[in-house]
């Protein structure tokens, strides 16, 4: 699995943005992240899963709850920042380049 | 369980419609007149971007109170081939001297006078290394979480 891509699409989705918010505040189960929101429990579950797998969030068994967290390394958010944000430079270097282009005689 | 996935490098490639000897030049002396404005680390706004042209040089932001905000510095300098940065800023979004991630930038002549200037950021796993320092404020905007509002912002803008 492209593990950028897959930090890119968990945060593309503004519902799993914002279980992220929430879980921002402190680690919850999955039925106090739903209460918060109009999604149903099912697809908070589900979208807590595309969050696991993307690196985004953790999870602990605590009796017979299952606790999420942020992931504090963070590396799946930061990653696909740091994807995008080169992306970004590289096309203002590019444009930089051929800007200072002009004028100059053609090779 | 929580598994633990090394992340991969990213990768970028553009083509330049210039020599390498002018992309080389441009990305690095004339580094600041591309860097994203908004891109700095420090208290007040960036008023300049410098990488300076040797092994050793300093990566880093002159701000507009004076000071200098360092984010790295240059590790390899191979003009116009190649330059290859230390990028020392970690997901808290603070310099840290410890933490050494490379961004490797090659310059590669291509048909017709364009060049091929292809960007690796490496090694970001160990931004994870930060130990409680990185995990006391990674809730805060200046940690990831701040970083992930940047780049939702990003992602609903219009394009």
């Amino acid at each position: 699995m492209d593990y950028g891509s897959a930090a890119f699409a968990a945060i593309a989705d503004p519902t799993r943005r914002r279980v992220l918010e929430r879980l921002s505040t402190r680690p919850m189960a999955v039925g106090e992240i739903a209460a918060g929101m109009p999604v149903s429990r099912p697809a908070v579950s589900q979208h807590l899963k595309v969050l696991k797998e993307a690196g985004l969030v953790s999870d602990r068994q605590d009796g017979q709850r299952r606790i999420y967290a942020i992931d504090p390394k963070g590396l799946g958010a930061m990653r696909a920042w740091l994807d995008q944000f080169w992306d970004t430079a590289l096309e203002a270097l590019k444009a930089e380049i051929e800007r200072r282009e002009e004028g100059d005689q053609d090779p | 369980m929580t598994t633990t996935i090394k992340p991969a490098p990213v990768k970028k490639s553009i083509s330049v419609s210039a020599t390498p000897e002018r992309a080389f030049a441009v990305f690095t002396q004339r580094f600041d007149a591309w860097w994203p404005r908004s891109h700095s680390i420090g208290d007040a706004p960036l008023k300049e971007a410098v990488i300076e042209g040797r092994v050793g040089g300093r990566w880093f932001g002159r701000l507009e109170n004076g000071t200098d905000a360092q984010w790295g510095e240059v590790l390899a300098w191979e003009p116009p081939s190649r330059v290859l940065l230390a990028w020392r800023i970690g997901a808290n979004w603070q310099y840290d001297p410890d933490l050494l991630t490379e961004v490797e930038v090659t310059f590669t002549p291509e048909a017709g006078g364009a060049t091929r200037v292809e960007l690796e950021h490496r090694h970001l796993e160990r931004m994870g290394e930060g130990g409680e320092g990185m995990r006391a404020s990674f809730e805060s905007d200046g940690g990831w979480l701040g970083l992930l509002k940047l780049y939702a912002a990003l992602l609903d803008a219009p394009s």
